[in-house]
């Protein structure tokens, strides 16, 4: 009985070949709405103006988690998609079942080593095998603000903690919504990543949040960082709880509120309402994070497929890979490319920003993997983080409580 | 008496009717205004948007594609599961042997398994079969989770069915196939539409095995409408959603208010009294 | 010759015996596979240490202890116990409430009947972005009833983590109440005429006859409502990711909720197949003495 059930076991881990057929290829993503699925279409056409048929297939929610549920039934079904876009660890998770493609062959011959920044190789690749085409990289460690509405309040741009938190009162007394935020746990999260920098910098968010030192975990830092959650938890208004991101985002356009705390994927809401940057809204660094990057990338992770079927992938790589479409996607996504060789014209005020941000921090060492983001650890760790995080500002917890909980949490999803 | 029914009657409508008049308010409308206010402009453009240019995927094809997909699965699914399930209820009401009772109640059962944990081995064994990403195969799994509902109704119902003439039927020489197709199933209307309705609406509305086992080709409505209303950026278009919404869920209102008479009857008959 | 046809009606015989058990094996078949086979792999699954796909290694009772010790399933065990007991309670009693009055020979029948059933057509995937919307308190009932000019209105329920448990019964007995309300109107219209007149003769009327002489008769709907609704609100999942997700915070984690989220999205599917191990036996208690019950006496006949 044991052995039968054993054999079925890892059967399903076992590597599966798709049927799929030649100069077509799959794409399991969760970019359904306007911008996003318009940018992608700029993908399909440019591959199908080289011949090869785009299938679409979306699935979207929870930010891509329904997608995830999706990979697994089709991987163990044996029928996986050419590619899926897929986020940090999770990409690492695949790769360890041994489900994902080979295209260090194409990365050689295009110098990808080259032109994409260690870190986020960190996830393209595994083991030094290139098995992902990465499409940009976004940067949760940014502040989005009404511009006419700080004018108003004679507000300029916060440099320091302290001023960012007297800025916040000065909203607070006009009586607009001074932080827009949407309760949910990868929100607050998102909030947490940049808390994290700024009270102990680089070296120490590297310790808690990715090497996960219970010693770092449980300092005197630490309770300063959720003490920090806790003032910031003062600025929310009384229906933040279960708000889309987007619509926290309105909230800062519509000049109901001041700040928001987000990764740059917000400032394709401001676009999309027509605002532009320096005029209508401002983006700038989390107060006291000015000189890290704290990053995580959609990348596109090829999977094992028949051998016919190959070809078609690769075209499909190459072309994600494409610096046009790095151009032209990341344009209306928010995101900077992720090759470090397009030039920053074209891009917008905030773009260039992001640009050289990225590039300054590639060298400086200070490109680091968000946690909220899926880029600090794995799936079961993100989650636990969240939990307590969560809890935490909601009140459930207070800081030294959640320092014990987060302790042991953590311990159990290693 | 009939204030208490009516406001009840009103409490089950609010939804649709709110869903209804803000899918016929333009945006701003619904952004600016009241969710209980009638629409000042009228518009039909949410209803055209969702159901043929809303943007799904890459392509902005609306709900209508996936509509026939939707078809393609269910009728099938609720035909065979209904066949399979009148064929059960028929042995286990009228052909007894030992241990028929325990057959039952495992059939029965498998009504309250929930779905989540059979997706990872459904998928595996789908793929055995070389099913993965049919049509076919997704047929399959809806009908293998509807046996033990239509088994249940058939088999409640046709216990009740008078022995007797089963019994002067056989007298006769009718064999099992004549006394199933002279006898019981043109007695069967209204258990049948309890079956359709139930099983109709199951598969119809499923969401979770649609996602999971479809292919490109066969992806049903409801993940084209979790696509409509859960992207995660860009100004959610409310009226659009509500549109879709409705849309999705218009063939299973029609079934329900066309066999919904039958639906009580058979519940009466069968259902119920197990 | 002879022996030849003895032998083929021997045979005919044989078959038809066979004929019936034969006419249940291809569902007994898929069900053995679909749903016997895959509960005994998820309750191996539960002593594995499998995390994003299924793995054989076997770490005996971990995911157990571990499960009991994670306070969100407490968490969720202590919502469901909230979320079933009101769910089923004012699920049957609306439901019996309408199927009475409905009883009365309303000559509006035809019309209601379909109204109060047409929620159960509908997945929350469809009513889900209503009552999120609805409930809000930004966009939804509390700003009409605001823009109204009632100013001091105020219903924040989904944004209350004490309250939010609420806002998901509501959209529940929305969802279900009108199928138990048609149960009980069966039930009642299949009621003995006779026992009833017989009654009202010996002066039984409104409220007594009911409670005395009606309800006692309807013990079988209450028992075939309430499986039904307990195997619902085990099952809740839908519901609760169209209305809060699970939120505020873990107001309104559910153990489905749970499963599902340590399954698929936490990489931690060993934790999820014990969950769903707890909940399938938490299932199994109430069902099998149910179907022991109703079903041990052998159809008549």
């Amino acid at each position: 009985m044991r052995t039968i059930i054993e054999r079925c076991l890892v059967g399903l881990a076992l590597i599966v070949v798709a049927p799929a057929r030649a100069a077509e290829v799959e794409v399991l993503h969760w970019w359904t709405a306007g911008g996003e699925a318009a940018a992608l279409k700029v993908l399909k056409q440019n591959l199908e103006r080289q011949g090869v048929t785009w299938r679409d297939m979306p699935v979207a929610g929870g930010g891509g988690t329904q997608a995830m549920t999706v990979l697994r039934a089709r991987v163990t079904s044996g029928n996986p998609p050419t590619a899926v876009q897929m986020l940090g660890f999770d990409i690492r998770d695949w790769a360890q079942l041994g489900a994902v493609a080979d295209l260090n062959a194409l990365a050689e011959r295009n110098h990808w080593n080259d032109v994409i920044p260690a870190a986020i190789r960190e996830f393209s690749q595994y083991r030094g095998r290139w098995i992902a085409a990465p499409a940009n990289v976004h940067s949760v460690n940014w502040i989005w603000a009404n511009k006419p509405l700080l004018d108003q309040f004679g507000i300029g741009v916060p440099k320091t903690w302290t001023e960012f938190v007297a800025a916040l009162d000065k909203v607070k007394a006009a009586g607009k919504i001074p932080l827009a935020h949407g309760g949910q746990p990868w929100q607050e999260a998102t909030i947490f990543d940049s808390v994290v920098m700024l009270t102990g910098g680089p070296e120490f968010y590297r310790d808690a949040l990715i090497k996960l030192e219970p010693k770092a975990l449980q300092s005197a830092m630490m309770r300063a960082v959720f003490e920090r959650m806790k003032v910031l938890r003062r600025y929310v208004d009384a229906n933040f709880s279960g708000r889309d991101w987007n619509l926290a985002t309105a909230l800062v356009i519509k000049g109901d509120a001041a700040f928001q705390i987000m990764g740059d994927w917000a400032k394709g809401e401001f676009l999309n309402a027509g605002k532009q940057p320096n005029i209508d809204f401002l983006c700038f660094r989390f107060p006291g994070t000015q000189d890290a990057v704290i990053f995580n990338s959609d990348q596109f992770v090829m999977f094992n497929v028949a051998r016919d079927a190959r070809p078609a992938q690769e075209q499909l790589a190459h072309a994600i890979m494409d610096p046009q479409f790095q151009i032209a996607f990341n344009r209306v996504k928010g995101s900077v490319p992720a090759r470090l060789d397009i030039p920053v014209e074209g891009f917008d005020a905030c773009g260039q920003q992001g640009m050289r941000d990225l590039a300054h921090a590639a060298r400086a060492g200070t490109l680091i993997g968000s946690l909220s983001q899926g880029h600090g650890a794995p799936a079961a760790v993100k989650n636990a983080f969240y939990d307590v995080i969560t809890a935490h500002f909601n009140g459930e917890y207070d800081s030294d409580e959640a320092i014990e909980e987060l302790l042991s949490a953590v311990a159990a999803a290693k | 008496m009939h204030a208490a029914l009516l406001l009840a009657a009103a409490w089950y409508l609010l939804p649709l009717i709110v869903l209804l008049l803000n899918s016929l308010k333009p945006l701003d409308e619904i952004q600016a205004g009241s969710v209980l206010a009638l629409p000042r402009e009228w518009t039909l453009a949410a209803w055209r948007a969702a159901w043929s240019s809303a943007q799904i995927g890459v392509e902005p094809t609306g709900l209508s594609p996936y509509f026939v997909n939707s078809l393609a699965m269910t009728l099938p699914a609720v035909a065979f599961s209904t066949a399979l399930g009148a064929v059960n209820g028929y042995v286990l009401s009228h052909w007894r042997f030992r241990g028929d009772g325990i057959v039952f109640a495992l059939i029965l059962f498998s009504c309250f398994i929930p779905f989540q944990i059979v997706l990872i081995p459904a998928a595996r064994v789908l793929g055995l079969l070389g099913l993965a990403g049919t049509m076919a195969g997704l047929v399959l799994v809806h009908v293998v989770y509807g046996i033990g509902f239509t088994t249940l109704f058939f088999r409640n119902y046709y216990v009740t069915f008078p022995r007797e003439l089963i019994h002067a039927a056989r007298i006769d020489g009718a064999g099992f196939g004549t006394i199933l197709t002279r006898i019981l199933l043109p007695n069967s209307l209204p258990i049948i539409a309890v079956s359709v309705i139930w099983q109709f609406t199951n598969v119809w509305n499923d969401f979770l095995f649609g996602a999971s086992f479809s292919d490109v080709d066969s992806q049903p409505m409801t993940v084209a409408l979790n696509n409509l209303v859960n992207s995660s950026t860009g100004a959610k278009e409310y009226n659009v959603h509500f549109a879709g919404a409705i849309l999705a869920g218009l063939p299973t209102l029609i079934v329900y208010v066309l066999a919904g008479r039958h639906f009580v009857r058979g519940l009466l008959a069968g259902a119920v009294k197990g | 010759m002879r022996e030849g046809r003895a032998l083929m009606s021997a045979a005919a015989g044989a078959l038809r015996a066979a004929l019936p058990k034969i006419v249940l094996s291809p569902s007994l078949l898929l069900l053995a596979v679909f749903v016997y086979g895959f509960i005994l792999v998820t309750g191996y699954l539960s002593f594995t240490a499998s995390k994003i796909l299924p793995v054989p290694d076997l770490v005996g009772i971990d995911n157990y202890v571990k499960l009991f010790q994670t306070r969100a399933w407490t968490i969720a065990l202590h919502n469901l116990a909230v979320f079933g007991t009101l769910y089923i309670g004012i699920g049957i009693a609306l439901g019996l409430g309408l199927a009475i009055l409905l009883d009365q020979r309303i000559r509006a029948e035809g019309w209601l009947r379909p109204i109060y059933l047409y929620p159960m057509a509908l997945s929350f995937i469809v009513t889900g972005t209503f009552w999120k919307w609805f409930f809000d308190p930004g966009i939804g009932l509390e700003r009409a009833l605001r823009l109204l000019g009632w100013n001091d209105f105020s219903f924040g329920w989904i944004k209350d983590p004490e309250r939010a448990i609420y806002t998901l019964i509501i959209g529940a007995v929305w969802h279900t109440s009108g199928f138990v309300m048609a149960l009980f109107l069966a039930g009642l219209r299949g009621l003995d005429a006779s026992v009833l007149r017989a009654a009202r003769i010996d002066g039984a009327s409104g409220v007594r006859l009911y409670w005395y002489i009606v309800l006692p008769q309807l013990k079988p709907v209450f028992a075939a409502a309430f499986v039904i609704l307990l195997h619902m609100a085990i099952k809740s999942y839908d519901l609760v990711i169209a209305l809060t997700a699970g939120g505020p915070g873990r107001a309104t984690e559910l153990p489905a909720t749970f499963m599902y989220s340590y399954t698929f999205t936490r990489n931690q599917m060993a934790m999820g197949a014990s969950a769903a191990v707890i909940m399938l036996m938490t299932v199994a208690a109430v069902i099998v003495p149910y179907l022991y019950g109703a079903y041990r006496e052998r159809p008549r006949g």
